[in-house]
C-alpha cells in the first residue's frame, strides 16, 4: 500500500488534483467576467459610491488565519498526527462558518446604511458586491463541505487512510478561495 | 502514473482492473441493466447516451426548423394539421407571431448547445478519447456519468418549457436583455424563460463537468508512448474544444447569475428607463444592456468554435484514413487549432459592431476577425493537400468529411465579409448571417458530425451503415444545404432582416416570395432525408452488416485495435504501447502501419 501512495506521490501530478487545478482556472473565469463586467459597469452613469463594510477587514483576516490551520493540518495529518489533525480541519471548518458569518454582517451593515442590495432601490454597485462575495461565500462554503467530508473519513476506524490526496486537494482549494477573496478584496478597494 | 494504478485508486471508478496480472482484466462487477446501459459510468455507453440524446434535440430543432419555414414560404396559406399539433399557437392553421419566435428561439438554443455542442463533443469527446489515446476509461468516470445526466435534466427542462401556457422563451437565442429580463415583455418572457434560464445553468454544469474530465484525460491518461505529438487530431482538437469550454462557460454562467438577479431580485445590471405597455415605466436605472451582450458572446464566441473543432478534427482524422495518406502538415494542424483556441477568445465584440462600439475598438477587433482567416486557410489548405493524389476511398464518412471542407470554405469566405465592421453595419442582423453561421458553423458541424457517426459506427455497433441509403443521404444534404442557404446571401444584401414574421408585408422583400417558396421547399425535403438517416442509424443498430475484422477502414489508430464490440475496459490484456504517430499510411510501400507497431530497423526516416 505504502509503495502505491509513494508512487502516487511522485512526480507526475494525480488526475483528479490536475482536474482540480483545471476547475480552479475554471471558477477564475467566472470571477474574471464578473469583475470585468463591475470595471465595465463603474465607468457608466448612475454609480453608486460607498465604504466597504469594515467587518470585511476581519472576514479577510479569519479567511487567511484559516489557509495556515489548513496548511497546518495537512502537515499533521502526512506527519501521522491524526488527533491534531482532526482538530485543524475543524477549526478550518468552523472559520470557513465564521467568514461566512461575517460577511452576511457586512451586507447587513450596508442595508443598515440605506444600501439596498436587491430591489427597485438597489443601484448595481451595490448589487455587484453581493452577487460577487455571494458566489464567493457559495464556494467557501464548498470548501467547508468538502472538509466535512475528509472529517468524516478521518473518524471512521474502519478504514486507515494513508494517502494524502484528499486533504492536499482540499487544502489546495482552500488556499484558491482564499487568494480569490484576497483579491476581490483588493480588487473593491482598489482597483474597482 | 500508469492508467492501471489510476483506475485502481479511487473508488468511484467503478471498475477493478488488476494492477499486476495480464490475464484477467474483464472481470467486471456483475453489470445489471441499470448500470450497463441507465447510469453507465462506462465512457462508451455515456458517449451513445449523448449521441442519441442529440438525435431526439436534431429532429425536433429541425421539426421546429420546418415549421417555421412553413411560415415564411407560405405566409398566406393555412395548414390545418398545424392546429393539430401545435393547439392555440396555430388557431385556423397558421402559426401565430409568438409560436413563430418561439420556434425560431428554440431551434437555435436546441442546436448550438444540445445537439452541436452535447451531441457532437459529448459524442465523439466520451467516445473517442481513451479509445484513441489508449485508456481504459476517462480520468472520472463518474463525473463523466454525471456530465450526461446534467444534460439530460437540462433536456428535460427546455422540454418541458415547450409545453407550459405561456409558451417556451422567444426573446432569441441569445436571449438579450430586456425580453430575458423582463417578465411582462413578452409571454415567452415568462415561465418559458425561468425554465430556459435553468436548462441553461444544467447545461453549463454539464459541460463543465465534461470539459474537466477531457482535459485531464488527454494530459494524464495516455498509454505508453503516446507522447502529445502522436496524438490522431481528433484528440488534439476535442482537447482545444474542451480548453475554450472551460474558459467561457464560467463566463456566460457569470452573465446569467446577473440576469437572474435583474429578473428576480429586481436589480439594474441590465435594465435602465423601460416603460412597458400595460405596465408602465419600471424603476431600474442605470443598468446596461450591452454588459450583457459582452459577456454573452465572450462565451458565444468560442462556443462556435466548441461546435466547429471537434468536427474539424474528426475530418482530418477521416481524410487520411481514406485518402491512404498521410495528414498533411500534422504540426500546422495543431498549430492553427491552437491559434483559433487563441483567436476565439479575442473576437467577441464583432458581434456587437452596431451596438455603438467605439469604432477604434471596433477596428481592433475587424483586425483579430479577420486573422482567423490565416489558421483556418491552412487547415483548408492541409486537408486538400491531403486528399491531392491520394487513394481515395469514397465512403459515406469520407463523403462528408470533403463535404465538410466544401462547406468550410464557402461559409468561411463570407465570415471575411462580415469580419468587417464597415460592411457588417449594412449586413448584421439580415439574412446574410443567417446564412454564413448556418453554413460554417451549422451544417459544417453537422458534416463533422454525420462523417464521425459513419465511420466511427462500426466501432460503436460492431455492424456498419447502409451505405446506399448513406450516399442518398450525403448527396440530398449537401446539395439541399447549398439550395437552402446559398439564395439567402442575395437577400441578406438586399437588406431582408433576419427574424422578421412575415415578408410579404414589405413592398421590397416581395421579390423574394418565390424564392422563400423554394427554401422551405427544400428545407422539408431535407428534414425528410434525414429521417432516412435516423432509420439507418436504428436498423443497422441491430440489422445491419456485421464487422468481421477488428480494423475495417484500415486505419492506424488504436480504437481498431481493441476487439470488435470492446468490454468496459476497451482492452482485452494490456493497453497497447505507441510506436509511432497515427499517420504512416502509404509509407514503404505498406498501406498503412498501425500505432502499435515497433519501428522497424529498415523503416525511412520516422
Amino acid at each position: 500500500m505504502e509503495a502505491i501512495v509513494k508512487a502516487n506521490e511522485s512526480k507526475r501530478i494525480h488526475p483528479q488534483k490536475f482536474t482540480l487545478w483545471v476547475a480552479m482556472g475554471s471558477i477564475l473565469m467566472m470571477f474574471a467576467g464578473l469583475t470585468s463586467a463591475y470595471i465595465v459597469k463603474k465607468n457608466q452613469s448612475s454609480w453608486l459610491e460607498f465604504d466597504l463594510p469594515v467587518v470585511f477587514w476581519y472576514s479577510t483576516a479569519v479567511i487567511l488565519f484559516s489557509s495556515i490551520t489548513i496548511h497546518l493540518a495537512g502537515k499533521s495529518f502526512k506527519a501521522r498526527e491524526m488527533a491534531r489533525y482532526r482538530t485543524l480541519i475543524t477549526v478550518t471548518a468552523l472559520l470557513g462558518i465564521l467568514f461566512i458569518g461575517l460577511q452576511v454582517m457586512g451586507f447587513m451593515d450596508l442595508e443598515a446604511r440605506n444600501i439596498a442590495l436587491t430591489g427597485a432601490k438597489s443601484n448595481s454597485a451595490a448589487s455587484f458586491l453581493l452577487v460577487i462575495t455571494g458566489l464567493h461565500m457559495m464556494h467557501v462554503l464548498g470548501g467547508v463541505i468538502a472538509i466535512l467530508v475528509i472529517f468524516v473519513k478521518a473518524y471512521s476506524s474502519r478504514t486507515k487512510n494513508y494517502s494524502s490526496l484528499s486533504i492536499d486537494m482540499v487544502g489546495l482549494y482552500w488556499h484558491f478561495v482564499d487568494i480569490l477573496w484576497v483579491y476581490l478584496f483588493i480588487f473593491y478597494n482598489w482597483i474597482g | 502514473m500508469s492508467n492501471e494504478a489510476v483506475l485502481h485508486a479511487p473508488a468511484e471508478a467503478g471498475l477493478h482492473l488488476d494492477a499486476h496480472g495480464d490475464d484477467h482484466h474483464e472481470h467486471h462487477h456483475h453489470e445489471t441493466f441499470i448500470s450497463k446501459y441507465v447510469f453507465s459510468q462506462d465512457h462508451k455507453m455515456i458517449a451513445k447516451q449523448f449521441l442519441i440524446t442529440g438525435m431526439v434535440w436534431a429532429v425536433l430543432g429541425g421539426l421546429m426548423s420546418v415549421l417555421f419555414r412553413l411560415q415564411l414560404g407560405y405566409p398566406d396559406s393555412t395548414f390545418p394539421f398545424l392546429q393539430d399539433l401545435l393547439g392555440k399557437w396555430a388557431e385556423g392553421g397558421k402559426i401565430t407571431p409568438e409560436a413563430y419566435y418561439a420556434l425560431v428561439t428554440t431551434h437555435g438554443t436546441v442546436l448550438v448547445f444540445f445537439v452541436l455542442t452535447a451531441g457532437l463533443s459529448g459524442t465523439f469527446a466520451n467516445f473517442l478519447i481513451p479509445l484513441q489515446i489508449g485508456a481504459r476509461d476517462m480520468a472520472s468516470p463518474f463525473m463523466n456519468m454525471l456530465s450526461y445526466w446534467f444534460f439530460f435534466a437540462a433536456s428535460i427542462v427546455m422540454l418541458s418549457s415547450l409545453f407550459v401556457e405561456t409558451g417556451p422563451f422567444s426573446g432569441g437565442w441569445t436571449a438579450y436583455p430586456p425580453l430575458s429580463a423582463l417578465g411582462d415583455a413578452s409571454p415567452g418572457s415568462k415561465t418559458g424563460m425561468d425554465l430556459w434560464l435553468i436548462s441553461m445553468a444544467l447545461f453549463v454544469v454539464s459541460s463543465l463537468l465534461g470539459g474537466l474530465n477531457y482535459i485531464a484525460t488527454v494530459l494524464n491518461m495516455r498509454t505508453k508512448g503516446m507522447s502529445m505529438t502522436r496524438l490522431p487530431l481528433t484528440i488534439w482538437a476535442l482537447f482545444f474544444t474542451a480548453v475554450l469550454g472551460v474558459l467561457s462557460f464560467p463566463v456566460l454562467f457569470s452573465g446569467f447569475i446577473l440576469l437572474i438577479f435583474d429578473r428576480n431580485f429586481g436589480t439594474s445590471f441590465y435594465l435602465s428607463d423601460i416603460f412597458i405597455n400595460g405596465v408602465g415605466a419600471l424603476p431600474n436605472e442605470g443598468g446596461s444592456a450591452i454588459l450583457y451582450q459582452h459577456l454573452f458572446w465572450f462565451l458565444g464566441h468560442p462556443e462556435v468554435y466548441i461546435i466547429l473543432l471537434p468536427a474539424m478534427g474528426m475530418v482530418s482524422e477521416i481524410l487520411s484514413v481514406n485518402s491512404r495518406k498521410p495528414i498533411f502538415g500534422y504540426m500546422a494542424m495543431i498549430g492553427s487549432l491552437f491559434a483559433i483556441a487563441i483567436l476565439a477568445f479575442l473576437v467577441w465584440a464583432h458581434h456587437m459592431f452596431v451596438t455603438g462600439l467605439n469604432p477604434f475598438l471596433g477596428s481592433v477587433f475587424v483586425l483579430l476577425t479577420l486573422l482567423i482567416a490565416v489558421p483556418s486557410a491552412i487547415k483548408v489548405f492541409n486537408w486538400l493537400t491531403t486528399l491531392w493524389r491520394g487513394n481515395i476511398r469514397f465512403t459515406p464518412g469520407m463523403m462528408f468529411s470533403i463535404g465538410f471542407v466544401s462547406l468550410f470554405i464557402s461559409g468561411g469566405l463570407t465570415g471575411i465579409w462580415l469580419g468587417n465592421s464597415a460592411l457588417d453595419i449594412h449586413l448584421h442582423d439580415t439574412y446574410f448571417v443567417i446564412a454564413h453561421f448556418h453554413i460554417v458553423m451549422g451544417v459544417a458541424s453537422m458534416f463533422g458530425m454525420f462523417a464521425g457517426i459513419y465511420h466511427w459506427f462500426p466501432k460503436m455497433y460492431g455492424r456498419f451503415l447502409n451505405n446506399t441509403m448513406g450516399y442518398i443521404h450525403f448527396w440530398v444534404t449537401l446539395a439541399g444545404a447549398y439550395l437552402i442557404f446559398w439564395p439567402m446571401h442575395y437577400q441578406g444584401l438586399a437588406g431582408m432582416p433576419r427574424r422578421y414574421y412575415d415578408y410579404s408585408a414589405w413592398e421590397s422583400f416581395k421579390q423574394f416570395t418565390e424564392l422563400n417558396r423554394f427554401i422551405s421547399t427544400v428545407a422539408m425535403i431535407v428534414f425528410a432525408v434525414q429521417l432516412l438517416f435516423l432509420f439507418n442509424f436504428f436498423y443497422s443498430i441491430f440489422k445491419g452488416r456485421k464487422v468481421t475484422t477488428t480494423n475495417p477502414w484500415g486505419a492506424n489508430t488504436l480504437e481498431w485495435t481493441t476487439p470488435i464490440n470492446p468490454g468496459h475496459g476497451n482492452w482485452v490484456g494490456e493497453i497497447p504501447e505507441v510506436h509511432r504517430w497515427a499517420y504512416d499510411y502509404g509509407k514503404d510501400g505498406k498501406e498503412f502501419i498501425v500505432q502499435t507497431k515497433a519501428v522497424g530497423a529498415d523503416e525511412s526516416h520516422h
